[in-house]
């Protein structure tokens, strides 16, 4: 048996050392988690510090390989989230950083007339170039919070973030391959893979008919700039309205199929139960009787400004910032109660930057007396979906956007 | 032995300096939980998970390594590894 210390030694051969962190800033304040700490397991709460890796700011670290980066929610109170704060999720460690030059994206299948092979320079000016503003959500976000806890990386609230993505749409990649009439699903594989010989490759199909959308593109930009290396480089699927599990990075092929695409990822992981969440965009070559892969982002909302416990001064008013998503459908209405639930005020909503975008919105009272004060936050989109109160436990711990709740004391 | 060791040299890695930071709990079985679970991811992994899988929780973890992710555990370490991760990683009773 080799012991830790030969595993370590062999890893550190391996590494180069081009990827190593910067630094380390030890342990995270509970500001930069919002209302997470309280409902955290202990282990995260002693396990995850602040570190950078490279080219990115200090974010929360849940696992350093794969490597696993929140972002704190101070973050979030802009509208778009800088590249350098981006969260950072990956299931599998040999993530090799991709030379821009040789990289090439094969499109091929069963279910495509003819295969070809593209180059970054053929993406970015041989097909229209668009941008489309989405927001990039771990389907996990919030596992943490979950009740009785769900095995996995343990989010806070910041396996998210919101970005202005720039490249081809999907659409128009597919049909200079041509499909055919039995297309059925779109499988795209990224340059990660697993370390063990057995670990299934992490490889993700979506519906063709989502694939054909529109705003479904391949970006090898965002935020005006290339994808960071922790973020895709040097292109990414982004599908707008679902949950980040399909926005494969650093892609290398993309396949149409006719037959439904079988492993671990797509039968076994990223399932939720039929009927627990009121999801509109189905999957159904992948459903079965009981489960279905997740697909759209649930309602949801989060306080960006106020932290649990905060005081605030008598006479003052207190303004209550944020912002609000859903899968695409459009916010509405944003609600906020300053007694607990009991009375709900609508709240100012920010500019527009389409349906995929989060949205910002704000609230301001004028406390009526000291003392302790309940603030929660509720969504409400067109189609009329709105947050929970009780949470949808599920095995994967996902959809989680229970109405949150932060309390502020006057003083 | 000697092919786990080629595809861990092959493999370009990051942050082990620091990956070295996590210290697991002092205990029988240590050195083998190490061994087994670093092959695939830090031992981070561990303490996030705690505590509140009881021996059931952890020996389904465990069993998805390897089923699952395909780990390559010798199956005769699988109780020793199930309990350790249960006495200092466990649910409280």
């Amino acid at each position: 048996m080799i012991n830790r210390r030969q595993l370590l030694g062999s890893f550190a051969l391996g590494a180069g050392g081009l990827l190593l962190p910067k630094y380390v800033l030890g342990a995270v304040s509970p500001d930069l988690l919002g209302t997470a700490v309280k409902d955290m397991p202990e282990g995260v709460l002693e396990e995850q510090v602040l570190e950078a890796l490279p080219g990115k700011k200090p974010l929360i670290k849940k696992t350093y390989r794969p490597p696993n980066y929140e972002t704190p929610v101070t973050y979030f109170k802009e509208i778009f989230t800088p590249n350098d704060v981006f969260f950072v999720r990956y299931h599998l460690s040999n993530i090799p950083e991709v030379d821009a030059r040789s990289w090439r994206l094969r499109i091929g299948g069963d279910a495509v007339e003819r295969t070809y092979e593209l180059t970054l320079d053929d993406l970015k000016t041989k097909f229209e170039q668009v941008e489309v503003v989405a927001l990039c959500m771990c389907s996990g976000n919030r596992r943490g919070l979950m009740k009785p806890h769900v095995p996995g990386v343990q989010w806070g609230y910041g396996a998210m973030g919101n970005a202005r993505w720039k490249g081809v749409r999907l659409k128009d990649i597919l049909n200079r391959a041509g499909l055919k009439a039995n297309a059925l699903e779109v499988v795209v594989d990224g340059a990660d893979t697993g370390v063990a010989e057995k670990t299934p490759d992490f490889i993700k199909s979506i519906p063709v008919w989502k694939a054909l959308d529109e705003n479904t593109i391949i970006a090898y930009e965002m935020n005006g700039e290339p994808l960071p290396h922790w973020n895709g480089f040097p292109a990414r699927l982004v599908v707008p309205g679902w949950t980040a599990t399909y926005w494969m990075k650093h892609i290398v092929s993309i396949e149409v199929v006719s037959t439904p695409y079988k492993d671990f990822w797509m039968s076994t992981a990223y399932r939720v139960p039929l009927g627990k969440f009121p999801m509109r965009d189905r999957f159904i070559s992948q459903e079965t009787n009981v489960n279905t892969p997740i697909t759209e982002i649930m309602v949801n909302s989060l306080i960006t400004n106020i932290k649990d416990g905060q005081t605030f001064r008598f006479g003052q008013p207190v303004e209550v910032k944020g912002i609000a998503w859903d899968g695409g459908y459009i916010i509405k209405q944003v609600e906020v109660s300053v007694d607990g639930g009991k009375t709900w005020h609508d709240a100012e909503l920010g500019k527009d930057y389409g349906r995929f975008s989060w949205r910002q919105w704000s609230y301001t009272f004028r406390p009526t007396r000291r003392g302790e004060y309940t603030i929660m936050v509720k969504a409400t989109n067109s189609i009329g979906q709105t947050q929970t109160f009780e949470l949808i436990w599920n095995p994967g711990g996902y959809h989680h956007n229970v109405v949150q709740k932060v309390s502020i004391k006057v003083l | 032995m000697k092919r786990l060791m080629l595809f861990l040299l092959a493999v370009p890695l990051l942050s082990l300096a620091l990956e070295e930071r996590v210290k697991l709990k002092e205990g029988p079985n240590k050195d083998l939980v190490e061994a087994n679970c670093m092959v695939c991811h830090s031992l981070d992994y561990i303490q996030m998970n705690s505590p509140f899988l009881d021996k059931k929780g952890w020996e389904a973890e465990v069993n998805k390594m390897i089923k699952a992710y395909g780990a390559p555990v010798r199956q005769e370490d699988v109780p020793k590894i199930v309990e350790y991760l249960n006495k200092y990683y466990g649910k409280k009773e």
